[in-house]
Parts: structure tokens; C-alpha cells; sequence
């Protein structure tokens, strides 16, 4: 099985280059992690984020054969060769498939991801019901790895603006949350031509997350809610 | 060499549950605390927690903290502190509403409250029908626990050195924790992090077996931490086997599969649990189902061509309640197992999941060991709390949906007993000439040494050995053999080195010092596994098949010097209630 790694030691490597790997195994039922773990024991330089190995922790994200994904639940039968694996786009690089993420933590953290709820706390559970509750199905799931954000070109362009689709997809987590009061300072944080309206929907967030999550739609919410405020 | 220092009121190591929970306690009170972790705190392994939280509130079927007691008690097959115990489930409720007012969102039901589901050993009226009890979202408990604490600490302005690893604690001559030296993982260049306070959250290390659902983080580096620091550790033989892991990935596949109405089959199409455990049958303790299932296994009536595993049915549920309830475990069984749960059984089998014993403390959380003065004393300044700790609510053998609960309550709880001794210690201590040199002698082993085995290579024959002869079931010549070779293979540590010397993210120096924690969490394990001669929870034994309440109702406490040996009384008797009697336990 070959493989094509993008690879860059800063302390070492004047520029990137791309690496060849071959390993003698079959497919069978492996995943690209399973794979990258081997490679890691024949050559110790190769540094990649990995944890759970199985989805939900959201540390392996990468760009595998150009298209973002997790290699943990990426099965190496699918995969065309040689597998081809660079760092999430757009983002700088720390050292071979590892990217510094801090921007996209930072757009995390600026719309506010808790609950807001000034009320006095009840002795017991706010109550929400089943229907409300579900309102949140396909938002809390979200692992932060990233794998959307670094899809969108708009994030390319301006990391620093636009919040990005998983920081938009946790905007209306907490906008959509019956116990939520803040809503319309959510809004008002998100009404801005950057922040929210460098989105133009084309959708790469929604085909590449590893979770089947929808941010396209949820910023469609975003947008729809704006609009009713306005009238 | 000189090294940067910071310093903080509190310290915790470990991004977990345990850790964020405390961190949030402490940020409340206004004091500087600063979280270290070795990966983004939602990359902390609580996130794969699947199943849910154990609280009585008793909003489906009647309920009260006094039977969640009992269960736990029984559960623990007896070995649990009765006093921690008790303290743990009479605060599950407010626990679990407080995580509900940070924003977890829970499932509900249809008056609003929080969806319970029964789980493992859990029952009403002391041993009898199971009780719903565990509180749910989806498959995915653990993932919304984990996030909603992260979130709410953001809130709370919490100070993270993210991606920095911990390399040792950092001790006074007095037996004052003073804080830690961590490595900061992108530049490769260390900081002492000093702090009046210090808790170890740094959780499990199931990562030295092979076959385990731990994540690859899980390597015991609380635990190393504090055996170089002369504290030993609690009940290290006993390990949980989860009965459902899946067949050759180790992915887990949550018990509340289980409790919503799956159950186990051999090869037969039998649902054998009613044999082992007629009255709790699938929902038996997790030891008695995972024995029941090597049983079955070793008897030949496993399932496969090989037969080496059975099945975990629960297409009989229907789509609805699996795409409703459990859409993450259907999601991870079309992944691993290439099997589409609502049409086809998953295959499982027994896979190390949890450490039960760890590192030993009191209800405050307060790290504690023998001193020549008393048979037991607080560690000043020193605190562990979750996994990584031995308090010990869980003894021989944990219920499901039970360690949630334990990072939640004695996160809280540690958090209090810091903000407490902070004002009692206003002041930093002064830090003695040459109280660095263990973190940074240990730091500069891995770049002297330039020929050798390398880290993979040491690694796989430790997990080999452990998972060879410290499994479900244990016997005395496995067990000395076993000791024999981890001696011999913790004998090469020194021979190991490293192939990159690079500074910057070099996962590879992570890697080394992971193992030299692994190292000391194995051998703990087998030398305590090997002494205990009896069957108590998850340690069984075939050679000792019953449980010895006369020699052996003690915890073991291992010392890494000399790998010695110590014992010290369970707490059986409770704060307030009368305390449960060791019986016979039946399912």
C-alpha cells in the first residue's frame, strides 16, 4: 500500500515536501488511523494528532486524497493510491500533518458557547420538552475537529471575520436551545457582513463533516431569523 | 537550565471531566487556576462515554440515593469505601441538575425531565427490579458532558495550557506539592508551573493492555507521576472488562444497549445470561456478564468461524428506538463491525475498559498514604480525582454509568476543599534548590541515550504480556510468569531511545514518556493482581474462586519501591446510614 505525505519539520526543512510510504498490508477492515499508527512505528518523525480512534474526539483531521476527513473512521479499502495525506488547508502548518487550530478555536469562543439563562436556577431540571429537545439533534453533536471550517474558502480568506461553519453551527446551538435567553445578542454578535454573511452556502462544510452534520443549513437559520427581526 | 515559570493559585492536570468540573469550581471562586492538558480538553477521553449518568431522581421509576448505595456497594463486590459511597450518591442529583443548568442537554421525556434508562446492577429496593437511573443524551453522555464543562469554563475564563504534558510533580522536602514541570508540546520547551494546589485528573491507562476501548492517550501519566513521587497506588489489580467491546476493533458499544433492551447470544442463538444471572440476566454487573461471556467463549459456543465471540442483538428494538436512543452506537457498528445493528447482531467481546484502583485519596479528594506518624495522612496541597484516582466508590468492580457521576462529585468536591486550603495557605512556598532536577533529569534521559529498542517496540511486548496474563480470568503460575516478564520488560526501559530529537510537536518524545508512566501503571497491576488470592469483582481467579472476606476485604496499596506491597481496611461503615454487610452477591 503506497502512501504520499506531506511533510515539514521547521526546525530542519527550509520548505514542505511530499514523502512516499509503502506498507505491506491488506486493506481488510483497517482504517487510515490503523494505517498512520504503523507508519508512525517505522519512522518516529511523522507527528499527527490522534486520541479516540474512533470518531469523537475530533484530533485526526486531515486532508486525505484532497478532501478533509477523520482518519480514524476513514477505511483504507475506499481509499485511492497512493493515499495521499496533507494538514487541513488553509491553516499554518506546526509540523507535518499538525496545523495550529487557534484561530478556529478563537471564532469558537466569540459566539459565546454556554447556555445564557439569567433566570434564578430552579431546585430542579429546567424543563424542555421532547420536541424542543430534538430542536438540537444534528447541532450539539459537533467534536470541533475542524474538518468544515478548513473546507471553506471563506475561512481561508478570512480566518480572523468569519466566524466559520463550526462556530455558526454552535451560534444557533445555543439560539435554538428553548433555555437559551440571549438570543438576541447572539444575533446581534452575528449581524455583521463578516461574521456570518461571508457564508454564500456552497455547501463544502456540509459534504466533508465527518459527522453528518448540517452548518449550511443552520446558518440558513442564522439568516432567516436576521431577516424576521428586521420586519 | 534555566526554565520559564508560571504561577497560579491551582494547577489541574488533566482536561477531562474530573478536571473541567474542578476547574470550574475553582474559577468561580475567583482564584487564577490553570488547566494542563496533553491534547484539546474535548479530545480528553471522557468524550467517548456513551451511556449516561447514575442520579435517583427517580424520574421514571420510583427511586432514592439509599438504593443507588446499596447497588454500588454490592457492585463494588463489598471492596468500595462505604463512607465515599454514600457521599457520591446522595450528591448525584444535584450534580446531574447542576450539569443541566450549565446547558447539557439531556433527552427528555414528556413532562420535561431528564430521560432515564436502567442500567447494569442498578435496581430498586436493594437488589430488586432494575431501575431506570441513568441519565442519558442519546449515546453520547460523555461527548455533551465533556463539552458543556469545557463551555462553561470558557465562560469562566479558566486559564489552558493546551497540548502541554506534564513531565512530574514538583515536591517540597516538607511533603508540600509545590506544582509541576509540563512540556509545552509545539516548542518543546519546558515550564515549571507553580501553584499551592495541584489535582491530578489525568484519567485511566487501559493503554496497557492490547485490547482495550481506551483511547491512545489513555497512559496512566497521573499515575507515574505520583509512584516517582513515593505515593503508591490503590487496587491496581482490578480492571474492568466491558462485556461489548467489538470483536477486533475494541471500539466500545455502550451497556445502555443493553438497557434498552438488547441482549447477549452464543453461537446457539441462546441468550445465555439467563443462565448466569437469572433474575438481572444482560443487565447483570459488568464482571458477571464479561465472565458469562468467556465462559461461553472458552466452552465453545462462541460465535464466528473461529468462535471467539458472541453477539449483542438488538434489531428486535426496532429502527425508531436505535435511531432515537442509540445513533452513535449504530453509527460506530457499521463503521467497526460492517454490521447494521437494526438489521444484523454485533459482534463483542470482554475488552479492558476501566481502571478501578488509582491513585488513593479521601472524600475531599485529598491524596493520602501511610507515614511513619500514622497509618494514613493527606499529601498537602496534592488531589486526584476521577479515573485516575482510588477513593474508592468503585472497589472490585464499577457499575455502569457510575464514572460520570464520580468525576462530577469529586471534581466538585476537591474543587471545594482547594478553595478551603488556599485560605489556609495564602502563600506560595519557597521551592528548594534542586526540587526540578527529577522532571528535568527525566526530560534529558531521552536525548543523552542514542542507540537502542525503540518506544513501539517495548510498548507492544508490555501490552502483549498484560493482556496474556493479567486477563479475565487469572490463575497463580499466569500470574507469577506474568510478573517474571514485566520485570524483565520494565528492565529495558533504560535501553529504549529515541529516534527524532527534535523539539517542535515532536509526538515522539510524548510518546517515550507516556511509556515510562505505562511501565509503572503495569507493573503495579501485575504485582497487586498477583498477590491477591481470591475472586472479588473484575479480579477472578481460577485458582481461588471465591471471594475471602476473612484475609482479603482490604485494599492493596502498591509502592513502587522495591515493589513492595501494603494492605489497608476498607471503609465499611457509611457517614450517616447503617452499612451494608458483605453476602453473597447474585444477580
Amino acid at each position: 500500500m503506497r502512501f504520499s505525505i506531506y511533510r515539514y519539520n521547521p526546525e530542519t526543512d527550509s520548505k514542505p515536501h511530499m514523502q512516499d510510504y509503502e506498507l505491506d498490508i491488506e486493506a481488510g477492515n483497517m482504517m487510515l488511523l490503523d494505517a498512520i499508527l504503523l507508519l508512525k512505528a517505522q519512522d518516529e518523525t511523522l507527528s499527527v494528532r490522534r486520541s479516540c480512534r474512533e470518531g469523537v474526539c475530533g484530533s485526526d483531521a486531515m486532508n486525505i486524497n484532497g478532501r478533509n476527513g477523520l482518519a480514524c473512521v476513514t477505511p483504507l479499502s475506499g481509499l485511492k493510491q497512493p493515499i495521499e495525506l496533507r494538514p487541513l488547508p488553509g491553516q499554518p502548518v506546526v509540523r507535518d500533518l499538525v496545523v495550529d487550530l487557534s484561530q478556529f478555536y478563537k471564532q469558537y469562543r466569540s459566539i459565546k458557547p454556554y447556555l445564557i439563562n439569567n433566570e434564578p436556577e430552579p431546585e430542579i431540571e429546567r424543563l424542555q420538552s421532547p420536541e424542543d429537545r430534538e430542536k438540537l439533534d444534528g447541532l450539539y453533536e459537533c467534536i470541533l475537529c475542524a474538518c468544515c471550517s478548513t473546507a471553506c474558502p471563506s475561512f481561508w480568506w478570512n480566518p480572523d471575520k468569519f466566524v466559520g461553519p463550526a462556530g455558526l453551527l454552535q451560534a444557533y446551538r445555543f439560539i435554538a436551545d428553548t433555555r437559551d435567553q440571549a438570543t438576541n445578542e447572539r444575533l446581534d454578535n452575528l449581524e455583521d457582513p463578516y461574521r456570518l454573511f461571508r457564508c454564500h452556502s456552497i455547501m463544502t462544510c456540509v459534504d466533508v463533516c465527518p459527522k453528518g452534520l448540517n452548518p449550511t443549513g443552520a446558518i440558513g437559520k442564522i439568516k432567516e431569523m436576521l431577516v424576521k427581526r428586521t420586519v | 537550565m534555566a526554565i520559564a515559570k508560571r504561577t497560579f493559585d491551582a494547577l489541574i492536570i488533566g482536561g477531562g471531566g474530573a478536571g473541567l468540573r474542578a476547574a470550574l469550581q475553582l474559577s468561580h471562586a475567583n482564584l487564577k487556576v490553570a488547566v494542563v492538558s496533553k491534547v484539546f480538553p474535548t479530545r480528553s477521553h471522557t468524550v467517548s462515554a456513551q451511556g449516561g449518568i447514575a442520579a435517583s431522581l427517580g424520574n421514571v421509576s420510583e427511586d432514592n440515593w439509599h438504593w443507588h448505595m446499596y447497588d454500588t456497594v454490592k457492585g463494588s463486590d463489598y471492596l468500595g469505601d462505604q463512607d465515599a459511597i454514600e457521599f457520591m450518591c446522595r450528591q448525584a442529583n444535584e450534580a446531574v441538575i447542576e450539569l443541566e443548568h450549565f446547558g447539557m442537554p439531556f433527552d427528555r421525556l414528556p413532562n420535561g425531565k431528564i430521560y432515564q434508562r436502567p442500567f447494569g446492577g442498578m435496581t430498586q429496593n436493594y437488589g430488586g427490579a432494575p431501575v431506570m437511573r441513568t441519565c442519558a443524551v442519546a449515546d453520547r453522555t460523555g461527548h455533551a458532558m465533556l463539552h458543556t464543562l469545557y463551555q462553561r469554563n470558557i465562560a469562566a475564563k479558566t486559564h489552558f495550557f493546551e497540548e502541554y504534558f506534564a513531565v512530574d510533580l514538583v515536591m517540597d522536602g516538607h511533603g508540600y506539592a509545590l506544582g509541576a514541570v509540563a512540556l509545552e508540546i509545539e516548542s518543546g520547551e519546558p515550564i515549571f508551573i507553580e501553584a499551592r494546589a495541584t489535582l491530578l485528573a489525568t484519567g485511566g491507562a487501559g493503554r496497557i493492555f492490547s485490547a482495550t476501548t481506551n483511547a491512545l492517550i489513555n497512559t496512566g501519566d497521573g499515575l507515574g507521576m505520583a509512584l516517582r513521587a513515593g505515593i503508591p497506588l490503590e487496587d491496581m489489580e482490578f480492571w474492568q472488562f466491558h462485556p461489548t467491546g467489538i470483536a477486533g476493533a475494541g471500539v466500545l458499544v455502550t451497556e445502555g444497549v443493553r438497557g434498552e433492551g438488547g441482549y447477549l447470544v452464543n453461537k446457539d442463538g441462546e441468550r445465555f445470561m439467563e443462565r448466569y444471572a437469572p433474575s438481572a440476566k444482560d443487565l447483570a454487573s459488568r464482571d458477571v456478564v464479561s465472565r458469562a461471556m468467556a465462559v461461553e467463549i472458552h466452552e465453545g459456543r462462541g460465535c464466528g468461524k473461529d468462535g471467539d465471540y458472541v453477539e449483542l442483538k438488538l434489531d428486535h428494538l426496532g429502527p425508531e428506538v436505535i435511531q432515537h436512543r442509540l445513533p452513535g452506537i449504530r453509527d460506530l457498528s457499521i463503521k467497526f463491525a460492517h454490521v447494521d445493528p437494526i438489521e444484523a447482531p454485533i459482534p463483542v467481546v470482554p475488552t479492558v475498559h476501566y481502571m478501578m484502583g488509582g491513585i488513593p485519596t479521601n472524600l475531599q479528594g485529598q491524596v493520602v498514604m501511610p507515614t511513619t506518624t500514622a497509618p494514613e495522612e493527606a499529601v498537602l496541597g496534592l488531589y486526584a480525582i476521577g479515573e485516575c484516582a482510588c477513593v474508592s466508590v468503585h472497589g472490585a468492580n464499577r457499575l455502569g454509568s457510575n464514572s460520570l457521576l464520580d468525576l462530577i462529585v469529586f471534581g466538585r468536591a476537591a474543587g471545594n476543599h482547594v478553595i478551603e486550603y488556599l485560605k489556609e495557605n495564602p502563600f506560595p512556598r519557597p521551592v528548594p534548590d534542586g526540587a526540578l532536577d527529577l522532571p528535568m533529569a527525566r526530560l534529558s534521559r531521552w536525548d543523552a541515550k542514542r542507540d537502542g529498542i525503540t518506544v513501539d517496540e517495548l510498548r507492544e511486548q508490555m501490552r502483549k504480556t498484560m493482556q496474556r496474563h493479567c486477563g479475565v480470568f487469572r490463575k497463580e503460575e499466569v500470574l507469577q510468569e506474568g510478573v517474571r516478564e514485566m520485570l524483565e520488560i520494565a528492565a529495558r526501559l533504560p535501553d529504549v531511545m529515541l529516534r527524532d530529537h527534535s523539539k517542535i510537536y515532536n509526538t515522539g518524545r510524548i510518546e517515550a514518556l507516556e511509556l515510562e508512566n505505562l511501565m509503572g501503571v503495569a507493573l503495579a497491576t501485575m504485582i497487586s493482581a498477583a498477590a491477591r488470592q481470591e475472586s472479588r469483582g473484575a479480579h477472578a481467579r481460577d485458582d481461588y474462586p471465591l471471594r475471602d472476606d476473612d484475609n482479603w476485604l482490604k485494599h492493596t496499596l502498591y509502592f513502587s519501591e522495591g515493589h513492595r506491597l501494603d494492605y489497608k481496611p476498607v471503609r465499611l461503615k457509611p457517614l450517616t446510614v447503617e452499612p451494608f454487610k458483605p453476602k453473597a452477591r447474585v444477580y
